[in-house]
């Protein structure tokens, strides 16, 4: 279980990390905090003949205020989110989602954008940041740069709208007023592993955002339609129905843990009729 | 005679000596060791489960760092024989050349001046393989049918075995009779480091030097000498700290074997570290059994009989020194356990699966007999319409009938199993779980459902020649011995041939040796792991070492007490059985020597010491037996609340007691976490823990995040009562006890679980207790009911 040889660049900024990326060959790959690609390394999934190491480039590892947005370096760990290190836009669900992000260990150098490039359909990022409305900011080659809604971004399980010569660099998040609640919840049977089940809810009266997000399910985050997802939130329509209509092509008892994750997701948000059934529900 | 004080003896819970060095990451474990011009080893390994090899083709760049079975010129293949008739005698290539049994099964080493390098040097070999169909599931492996594992074998069985004692007379009264089926899934024991080797060939000593993280060196070495052709003299094993064991370190692997092959044909050190992908795919496994069941009682409770019949998936070779056929000896001899009963009557089955090898586990097939038997024994309570806890009370033998002879012949030194079982049910209080349930079921128990599940068992431990030798394995232990040194400062010296690899043994024994010569633990030195420096033994296994290794110190330590006090008689001018050795003096009346000075005069200062004295001097081997070799009894009743969430089926463990009495404790905190250790491998095995394999004998997990193990946070805070009933068989009274916690926690899980689900008219059968397998035995029981309303 050692990888196959690779050379090695460290990368000082985002625009050098993507000049790295056209100018050496072809099998260049991205790394940063290496929690999913360094496994793949070592089974000899993947057999990158360069890798670029994005860790040490400043501008991917700050956060910038935009006024109404923070803008997230996409090198920043989930510890430095957990530990409060960085400012929170949303007042501290950051912080509750990375402090359960498989372990300390993963999240010390795991990275909030090598998550979202990933793209693992069960990651924490994948789901709770496209139910907060997350854009991914990207560079190209030559200067070039695109933005993207994280809900399209994800194309599939374990790829995204990334082309050759792109890199992720930042995540964009609107800031949460005080009146807006949030809820997350998943399926874990033991600390650490990936989802089996999970489900984000956001209820910003404020922004005017009502979103129901349900992950793990082999494919990109579903966000149920607007008018679903606010019939759900006010008791018209049942979760399974709703599951049913967003999820057309699957067994409904597969569904049911799926409906279990969206009512813990109601219920941790404080939507009236949902008690949270869960005790260890963060 | 020695001084017994409890601050550093028998029975202190002192901190453990080898901690300092573990806690600090100062541990010397074989992936630590370097040695100049070392070579690294990378295998090739079959993808396949069972084929024909057609040709191998070593790579044209690099090919001599490429050996395969031809090379190995004068080496055997591991054989693994049981001495019980009717067993069918497997050989294990050391390298596979004509067939391939098992994924994983090294075809051949590759060389380098690194891993990475000899992984990239194993790519480059081809082999060519006509695929034939593989024995993946043990319930077929004796259809008719079933491909022959080995070709000149009739069935694909290592041994089939039968007992019947006085079964067909003993049922006729019964008024309950049920049969159910149990199964136990295949583990990885996954020790914290896996196996590894340096191997390197010592031109002074003319030796071949063996580090390999394994529990019973000796062994190893001799049955490296047979694989070899090579004399015991010429080999030197070396077992450094070594990261947990659990049995996945008691076998002669074929990895040691070419590793010292390869030492000795390069001239140079080579290694083989293990990781965690050919653990989990190539290693040796465990566990895997399959049982039919069926228990008779008559209407009082009583138990009359039980009617077993037992597959173990026992993989594609017999394994040295345990044999394929350990596991179904135990399942035989152990199942009846502590419970009384008229009639008995079990046939078992070791089959061969295109699998790896099966190994001993922690608690062997004591976890899967638990499992199987206590089920039942919930099964027939539930039929009966008495608690679990009743039934258990009725058929456990009594105290005053110690020692008990139960019907498989098994000889309870001592014990009190009622009282540990009262107490159990006690601490967890399952008259309050029975009121809490009625709530529940009455509707304001939302998705989830309790359930209270208990487990009562035996393990034996430091059984000795007659059990063993019954059970047929190639090797059966016999005595132990241990040497004592006074060094010339006064310290002590203490070498055993077993091997310490967690069980805080580097303590215990210096415990031990306190008790009998006063000289504090901190200033023993327990010698251990290495066959150039202690006396044979066959290793650390089978919960054996605190009775035999300790009685074997405390022999040894006995003997040096004396010859010290003749010395210091002579010194103090007092009668040497006046003599107190205690605190590094020896002491008499007012007068006192240093033990230290005791030891100048031994070794530099002979004009000194009484002209009777033995020249045997400060040093002493001694041997040790039990009073009688059947083994010391050790014991528990595991309780357990469990939460089951009929929507997610996740379980979720609320509470957890383990009434445990090891006999006399040496060192209650080295058992407290030997018992915790084990009731967290066994809720692993309960919940979490399962290799499994498609058709073709594809292992179906490669690495940890698909090979589930539970961690620090699905452990709950398990509190541990324990009990004292000393062994009339051993030296302090002590008992086995480093298997006991991983027996339980199945058994009590699994029937918390289904009385969880009673309610729901649900069951569970098979372990691991996944999500799918209890929404799979609650939707089976809607559709019985739906059934039921249509009929």
């Amino acid at each position: 279980m050692k990888p196959v040889a690779f050379d090695l660049t460290t990368a000082t900024a985002a625009p050098h990390a993507v000049a790295l990326l056209s100018n050496v060959d072809i099998e260049a790959k991205i790394i940063a905090g290496g929690q999913s690609l360094g496994p793949m390394l070592n089974l000899r999934l993947a057999r990158p003949g360069h890798l670029i190491d994005v860790t040490r480039a400043k501008d991917l590892r700050g956060v910038v205020d935009e006024g109404s947005a923070l803008l997230y370096g996409a090198a920043v760990t989930h510890a430095e989110i957990e530990d409060g290190a960085v400012p929170d836009a949303t007042g501290g669900w950051l912080q509750a989602i990375a402090s359960r992000i498989a372990y300390r260990a993963v999240r010390n150098r795991g990275t909030m954008g090598g998550s979202l490039v990933h793209a693992d359909p069960a990651a924490d990022w994948v789901v709770t940041l496209t139910a907060l409305g997350a854009v991914a900011v990207i560079a190209g080659p030559g200067g070039a740069a695109r933005e993207e809604p994280l809900s399209s971004f994800i194309a599939g399980p374990f790829t995204t709208t990334l082309k050759p010569g792109e890199i992720l660099t930042g995540i964009r998040l609107a800031k949460r007023t005080a009146d807006a609640r949030w809820g997350y919840w998943k399926f874990t049977r033991k600390v650490g592993e990936f989802a089996k089940a999970s489900a984000a809810v956001l209820i910003d009266p404020g922004a005017g955002d009502t979103r129901v997000v349900v992950g793990a399910i082999e494919q990109p985050p579903i966000i149920l339609p607007a008018g679903d997802a606010e019939a759900v939130i006010a008791g018209r329509l049942p979760i399974e129905e709703a599951l049913r209509r967003a999820l057309p092509h699957r067994p409904p008892a597969s569904l049911v843990l799926h409906a279990v994750a969206v009512r813990e997701a109601l219920g941790i948000a404080g939507a009236a009729g949902f008690p949270a059934q869960d005790q260890g529900a963060a | 005679m020695a001084a017994k004080k409890s601050e550093f003896g028998v029975g202190a819970s002192i901190e453990r000596l080898e901690d300092d060095r573990y806690l600090r990451g100062r541990g010397r474990f074989v992936a630590d060791i370097q040695m100049p011009g070392m070579l690294d080893i990378a295998f090739v390994r079959s993808p396949v489960a069972h084929a024909r090899i057609r040709s191998i083709t070593k790579p044209e760049t690099g090919g001599d760092g490429v050996f395969v079975a031809a090379d190995l010129a004068g080496v055997s293949g591991i054989r693994a024989d049981s001495g019980l008739r009717g067993f069918r005698s497997s050989i294990q290539p050391i390298l596979a050349h004509d067939k391939v049994r098992h994924v994983g099964e090294p075809i051949a080493a590759c060389v380098a001046t690194s891993r990475a390098r000899a992984e990239d040097l194993a790519e480059l070999v081809t082999v060519e393989f006509d695929e034939l169909p593989a024995v993946s599931e043990m319930t077929r492996a004796r259809d008719a049918d079933a491909p022959l594992l080995h070709e000149d074998w009739d069935e694909n069985v290592f041994l089939e075995t039968a007992v019947d004692t006085n079964f067909a007379a003993s049922i006729a009264s019964a008024t309950v009779v049920i049969k159910r089926t149990y199964r136990t899934a295949r583990q990885c024991m996954a020790p914290m480091e896996g196996r590894g080797v340096v191997a390197v060939w010592d031109n002074q000593a003319e030796q071949l030097v063996l580090h390999t993280s394994t529990q019973m060196p000796h062994i190893v070495r001799t049955g490296l000498s047979a694989s070899l052709g090579l004399d015991h003299s010429r080999i030197r094993i070396v077992a450094p700290d070594v990261g947990g064991g659990f049995g996945y370190k008691g076998i002669l692997l074929t990895e040691e074997v070419c590793a010292a092959w390869l030492a000795m044909k390069l001239r140079r050190p080579v290694r083989w570290i293990e990781d965690r992908r050919e653990h989990l795919t190539g290693g040796a496994n465990c566990r895997e059994h399959h049982y039919e069941i069926t228990g008779y009682a008559a209407a009082d409770g009583r138990l009359l009989a039980v009617d077993c019949e037992a597959i173990v998936d026992s993989g594609a070779y017999s394994i040295y020194p345990f044999s394929a056929c350990l596991e179904a000896a135990q399942v035989a001899s152990i199942l009846p356990g502590p419970y009384r009963m008229d009639g008995y009557r079990c046939r078992t089955w070791s089959v061969a699966s295109n699998k790896p090898p099966i190994l001993p586990y922690r608690g062997v097939a004591r976890t899967g007999v638990c499992f199987a038997m206590e089920m039942l024994m919930d099964g027939l309570a539930h039929e009966l319409g008495i608690e679990p806890w009743e039934i258990r009370q009725r058929n456990l033998a009594e105290p005053h009938q110690m020692p008990f002879t139960n019907i498989t012949n098994k000889y309870f030194d001592s014990g009190d199993y009622p009282e540990a079982l009262r107490r159990a049910v006690e601490a967890i209080d399952i008259a309050a779980i029975r009121r809490r349930q009625r709530v529940d079921e009455g509707g304001s128990g939302g998705r989830h459902r309790i359930g209270v599940g208990l487990s009562i068992f035996c393990e034996q431990g430091a059984h000795g020649t007659s059990v063993y030798h019954g059970w047929g394995i190639p090797m059966v232990p016999g005595f132990e011995q241990a040497t004592a040194r006074l060094t010339p400062d006064g310290g002590l010296e203490i070498r055993v041939g077993i091997q310490s690899h967690g069980q805080g043994l580097e303590t215990t024994l210096a415990q031990i040796a306190y008790e009998e010569l006063g000289i504090k633990p901190e200033a023993v030195r327990v010698v251990h792991g290495d066959t150039a420096l202690t006396p044979y033994s066959t290793g650390t296994w089978g919960s054996r070492c605190i009775v035999m290794a300790g009685g074997a110190v405390a022999a040894a330590a006995a003997k040096l007490g004396d010859r010290i006090r003749h010395i210091a008689g002579h010194l103090l001018q007092a009668a040497p059985d006046s003599v107190i050795l205690a605190d590094g003096v020896a002491r008499a009346g007012a007068g006192e020597i240093p033990l230290r000075e005791i030891g100048r005069l031994w070794y530099l200062a002979p004009q000194h010491l009484p002209p009777d004295v033995d020249p045997g001097g400060l040093e002493v081997t001694q041997g040790y037996r039990t009073v009688r070799d059947t083994g010391t009894f050790s014991y528990a009743c595991h309780a357990v609340t469990v939460s089951v969430d009929l929507a997610l089926g996740d379980v979720k463990l609320l509470d957890y007691v383990i009434v445990e009495d090891g006999g006399v404790l040496i060192n209650p905190m080295v058992v407290d976490g030997q018992v915790l250790g084990g009731a967290a491998q066994g809720i692993g095995t309960a919940l979490y823990e399962e290799m499994r394999f498609d058709g073709t004998g594809q292992p179906m997990a490669a690495t940890l995040a698909d090979y589930h193990l539970p961690g620090a946070p699905e452990v709950p805070a398990i509190r541990i009562l324990h009990m004292e009933t000393p062994s009339p068989l051993s030296r302090f009274g002590q008992k086995g006890i480093g298997e006991s916690g991983a027996i339980g926690p199945p058994a009590a899980i699994g029937n918390a679980v289904n009385d969880a689900l009673r309610s729901l008219d649900a069951r569970i059968w098979e372990l691991p207790i996944t999500p799918e397998r209890v929404l799979a035995a609650v939707a089976e029981a809607e559709g019985k009911a739906r059934i039921g309303e249509a009929a």
